[in-house]
């Protein structure tokens, strides 16, 4: 294990949640709810787990990210910025005609990004490719995959799951944002995916459910996962959709919605004092 | 057509047995691809190939034998198939997805239109079952509309070989290619129409003859009754050139143009819908660049059902006899 400095890792992640409400703000376009909820998770992989260079974005021996829950993409952006893959003034293009970055994850023009994702419930057959892939070239590569709670309604990720543990990709660890919301409401009133720690294990899943605001506990289960042999892990991460700024809490409105000015101040400040 | 002998031949047949080549020798696409891709397999071992159950009927299984840890089976799962070979392709290896085109192309659309064409990954679909010609499995399997699809996407280009030559050599051309690609592939085992050397060039029409009564523009299984057709016509004193488009997309505008020039009518023929397949590509470039009537044939907004492969052929009108026939009409 890395040194941790938990301290530091909550520091930038209030700095990534602040880049995601500038850029939505900006932009007057996106998605802070599902942002904000998986923010310290990437926090973590990018500041603490994956073995990745931002000069070298491209090295075939890195760590693989894949943001399967495409709409989040605001919080990938404001990851990668953070750790210095390109510059943060990139972020002011964020959904613009003019700017680099599309509304969901483009690989092919953003440093960084390993996969263009968008339509929900292909990233973790993504996932499954680079991680068998690397298998055949007897490479140490780790990939990450993030899934939605709401996207485990599409069938592909249980195709997919399947493929995972038939597969036996120890290589491969997916994590569900498990934020309880999706547009239209409460996952469990919309279209229950539960229980998801359950389905996983049954599809040959090792699986760890953890509160995925806590850095402790979100770095000790990517360090048991790596330990796994022989199977693919699923960490179901409970976390609060629009995590960091109070009025955006469990709200299922902030799922696809930009700030008003008054909004985007208050936020602003609120992460400030942080 | 139906007069040839139809031998199933594999490639010990073709080392020991070169007497069969000199006959006219009828092999399905399908088994050249699948001979093609285990050579090729020994070439690049960067190419992976990935079949959804049904390696034995797509041939991808001469390449699972020879390199088992290269092959991977994902089970009767199409769309996660696609976005594996995507995940594959996103790492840097070059992976070879075979399925029946109905369920490439249409089951798995999305993920080929969002996880392979958007980002441009270098996956090669190399599609079976195109057609009417499935026979006897009836319109669920009869992929008529796969050209349609897969030739609207950025990116993608799309090619559909009308023999065993043909096939062998785009099999291994698109290998050359950086991006994606949909090769369409049939069951019906079809006469051998090119000789061994014949040389071809992607997005170049292989034009067959010079005659000036008419251009028959055909694509696939339909080539053979295109030639059949220019021979029988050749006796009656009318005489046609044919161009075998094996590459949809990009289309050969200048050969389409050329022919419409020097012929006095264009027809096009295909085992697809007359609808967004070739006969549209055509008339997409004629009518922006060189307008002239084009009549389509093929299958007219309709699906297909069962019954022998040559039987539906003669039912949906795509025959030696049906283009001599459209041929003939003023």
């Amino acid at each position: 294990m890395k040194n941790i400095d938990i301290k530091e890792l909550e520091k930038i992640s209030n700095e990534i949640r602040k880049k995601i409400i500038n850029q939505v703000y900006n932009a007057q376009s996106g998605h802070p709810g599902g942002s904000l909820s998986c923010t310290d998770i990437l926090t973590v992989l990018y500041f603490n787990q994956m073995n990745i260079n931002p000069k070298e974005p491209k090295n075939p021996d890195r760590d693989r990210f894949i943001l399967s829950k495409g709409h989040a993409v605001a919080a990938l952006y404001a990851t990668l910025a953070q750790k210095g893959f390109f510059e943060e003034e990139e972020l002011l293009g964020f959904r613009k005609i003019d700017g680099k970055l599309q509304g969901h994850p483009d690989m092919k023009n953003v440093p960084g990004v390993d996969m263009s994702t968008g339509s929900l419930g292909q990233g973790l057959s993504v996932s499954n490719g680079i991680a068998l892939a690397s298998k055949l070239d007897k490479k140490e590569i780790r990939v990450y995959c993030m899934l939605g709670d709401g996207e485990i309604e599409e069938g592909q990720i249980w195709e997919a799951a399947m493929t995972s543990a038939h597969y036996k990709l120890d290589n491969l660890c997916v994590i569900v944002d498990n934020n309880n919301l999706q547009i239209d409401g409460e996952i469990d009133k919309v279209m229950n995916s539960y229980p998801i720690e359950e389905k996983f294990k049954s599809f040959g899943f090792h699986t760890i459910t953890i509160n995925g605001h806590d850095f402790m506990q979100i770095i000790e289960a990517f360090e048991e996962a790596k330990k796994v042999k022989e199977k693919p892990t699923a960490i179901i991460a409970k976390t609060i959709k629009g995590k960091g700024v109070s009025y955006m809490e469990n709200k299922v409105e902030w799922h696809g919605k930009a700030t008003n000015k008054e909004e985007y101040q208050k936020a602003i400040s609120e992460l400030m004092k942080k | 057509m139906l007069n040839y002998k139809i031998y199933y031949i594999n490639n010990k047949d073709r080392k020991e047995n070169k007497s069969i080549m000199e006959e006219k020798v009828k092999i399905a696409t399908r088994q050249s691809y699948g001979e093609e891709l285990a050579n090729l397999g020994k070439e690049n071992e960067n190419i992976v190939v990935l079949d959804a159950d049904l390696s034995t009927a797509t041939k991808t299984n001469i390449f699972a034998k020879k390199f088992p840890n290269r092959f991977f089976d994902m089970g009767i799962a199409e769309q996660d198939m696609l976005s594996t070979a995507a995940g594959f392709a996103a790492y840097g290896k070059i992976p070879y997805v075979s399925t029946f085109a109905v369920f490439a192309a249409g089951r798995a659309y999305d993920q080929i239109r969002n996880s392979i064409c958007y980002p441009n990954l270098n996956v090669k679909i190399c599609a079976t079952h195109s057609g009417i010609t499935v026979g006897e499995d009836g319109a669920t399997h009869q992929m008529l509309e796969d050209i349609a699809m897969m030739r609207v996407l950025p990116n993608m280009k799309v090619f559909s070989p009308s023999d065993d030559v043909q096939t062998r050599w785009i099999i291994r051309e698109v290998s050359k290619i950086e991006g994606p690609v949909y090769v369409r592939l049939c069951r019906l085992a079809s006469p051998k129409i090119y000789s061994e050397n014949e040389t071809f060039e992607i997005g170049k029409a292989k034009q067959i003859g010079d005659g000036i009564d008419a251009t028959v523009i055909s694509t696939g299984i339909t080539t053979n009754e295109a030639i059949n057709a220019k021979k029988q016509l050749e006796k009656e004193g009318i005489f046609i050139r044919i161009l075998d488009m094996h590459t949809i997309k990009p289309i050969d505008e200048e050969t389409i143009i050329r022919c419409a020039k020097e012929t006095k009518k264009i027809i096009t023929i295909e085992d697809h819908s007359t609808l967004g397949g070739l006969g549209s590509s055509v008339c997409e470039v004629l009518s922006e660049k060189y307008p002239k009537k084009v009549v389509r044939m093929g299958i007219k907004n309709k699906f297909g059902k069962s019954g022998k492969a040559e039987e539906l052929m003669k039912y949906f009108k795509i025959t030696t006899q049906d283009i001599i026939e459209e041929v003939k009409k003023i």
